[in-house]
């Protein structure tokens, strides 16, 4: 039965990209111009040629890196500010009000600043995507962190359960579905903002191609390195982050199926 | 173990006044009174949770703990939160659970088992902690009456072994403090019942069960507890 829904849920799916295709090669056969809105199968064209160059994987290897290096240290840092904020009240009263600012200030007013501050350099580029993340990351895990259950703490501080076990059976199951929730909303705002970075102030990667392409005023090559950066992006949210939310939920499924 | 507390208040509003209790090894103490009275208090003072109070205790030694609700980790298997929580080998989880009679269902998930299984678990997971005091606080509520009387008669085994040497558990006997609102469990289960009453509550009255657990005729050791707390607030419990 399950198997037979997620056939249909992908059946549907297909289609409808289907026919998302069939209507963008319709608008683009009416407007007739190829440098205003080239044809899926023109850009697939330049897809591959890029492909075969080898330019798509090294810019695309570029962004990847790029956007690894932010989330990560988005995370971290905003995963430690969260917890500590969400454990303890007075730590928060004075962290609060950074939060608000920082997560206030625009995405451009960051980069820029990190860019006029630390230089045109690859640290600018990732420490200003790091910062316009950690604020949203800390204020997810915040909530995760004040929703911890006291019933547990108590079994914990009873039985003595040593820092490094409470931590990791205790504390971080808890945690988890709100640190996926922030990992994922942080990696799909994460990678919008690496191509800004790169618009303004790189030398490679996909926002530097876009910006090179838009000077060049060449519409499939935009659209061929935009797309090709969604599907890797599809590809991680499926084989990646969807894998590891359904196991480290398992212990809910087996719950329900047992009807308890 | 000893407790002397001379008193504990939450904002200032006093919950427990003057309390003084002896409970020798092998003990059991129902430490019983009306609903809010302070028996829970007065069980997370003694298992380490509240240190805000006036007094001191001693002689608790190592806490074995079966709260209100089983508070289970869900995510872990039944033989994985007696480990984790007791910090205990394979070996002896999969014996405590054998005790609550749940040896087949060790890798089952809390969200699997019925409340009673997961109250067993709790229990288990009490023992294995091999504690020098036991506090059971009310860890029958909630159960129907059939599961609620197994549930007793299954502790009630259980501290009959736990002084016997070699047992598996403490061999000498660890100190127990049931917490409960329901004279049954106390008749069925202490040594000593302990009457909490008054505001702050204070030991109101204390009665001594002297026939032996396992052959108590229970109506009449009711009764006999009855009459021993008339005068103490007898009618506040059931």
């Amino acid at each position: 039965m399950h198997l037979q829904t997620n056939r249909a849920g992908l059946t549907k799916g297909l289609i409808s990209l289907l026919v998302f295709l069939g209507l963008w090669a319709a608008v683009s056969a009416w407007v007739q111009d190829s440098s205003l809105l080239p044809s899926p199968a023109a850009v697939a064209r330049v897809f591959w040629s890029e492909t075969l160059s080898g330019e798509m994987a090294r810019n695309m290897l570029a962004t990847l890196a790029r956007v690894i290096a932010a989330f990560v240290l988005a995370m971290s840092i905003g995963s430690l500010i969260g917890i500590a904020t969400g454990r303890n009240p007075g730590f928060n009263a004075w962290a609060a009000p950074w939060l608000i600012i920082f997560l206030n200030l625009p995405a451009l007013v960051i980069i820029v600043l990190c860019y006029l501050w630390i230089g045109l350099t690859e640290l600018a580029a990732i420490t200003a995507v790091a910062l316009n993340k950690i604020p949203m990351i800390a204020v997810m895990m915040r909530e995760g962190a004040r929703a911890l259950d006291p019933a547990l703490d108590d079994m914990a501080a009873t039985f003595r359960i040593p820092p490094h076990a409470r931590w990791r059976h205790v504390i971080a199951p808890q945690l988890a579905p709100h640190f996926a929730s922030a990992g994922r909303a942080g990696f799909a705002l994460i990678w919008k903002i690496v191509l800004v970075v790169e618009f303004l102030g790189r030398s490679n990667g996909i926002g530097f191609q876009i910006h090179l392409n838009f000077q060049l005023f060449d519409v499939a090559r935009i659209l061929a390195y935009a797309l090709g950066f969604v599907a890797i992006m599809l590809a991680v949210e499926f084989l990646l982050v969807q894998p590891w939310e359904k196991s480290a939920s398992s212990w809910r499924q087996a719950g329900r199926r047992n009807g308890h | 173990m000893d407790i002397e507390i001379t008193g504990k208040s939450f904002d200032g509003r006093p919950v427990l006044g003057p309390i003084s209790l002896n409970v020798a090894p092998g003990e059991v103490i129902a430490l019983t009174g009306p609903s809010g009275i302070g028996k829970s208090t007065l069980a997370r003072i003694i298992a380490g949770l509240d240190t805000d109070f006036r007094g001191a205790l001693s002689g608790t030694g190592r806490v074995g703990m079966v709260f209100q609700e089983p508070t289970l980790l869900p995510w872990r298997s039944a033989i994985a939160n007696i480990r984790i929580a007791s910090g205990c080998d394979d070996k002896t989880a999969r014996d405590a659970l054998e005790k609550v009679e749940l040896g087949d269902r060790l890798e089952a998930y809390p969200g699997q088992l019925s409340l009673g299984q997961q109250r067993r678990v709790a229990l288990a997971r009490a023992l294995a902690t091999k504690p020098e005091t036991l506090i059971l606080d009310e860890a029958f509520t909630s159960l129907d009456e059939a599961t609620a009387g197994r549930m007793r008669s299954l502790t009630r085994a259980i501290l009959q072994e736990s002084g016997i040497q070699g047992s598996g558990f403490q061999g000498s006997g660890f100190c127990t403090i049931l917490v409960t609102h329901n004279p049954e469990d106390a008749v069925e289960l202490a040594d000593r019942v302990v009457f909490l009453g008054g505001n702050p509550a204070e030991i109101q009255a204390e009665h001594k069960i002297a026939a032996p657990r396992q052959t108590r005729d229970l109506n009449a050791e009711l009764h006999l507890m009855r009459q021993a707390l008339r005068g103490a607030g007898e009618g506040r419990i059931r």
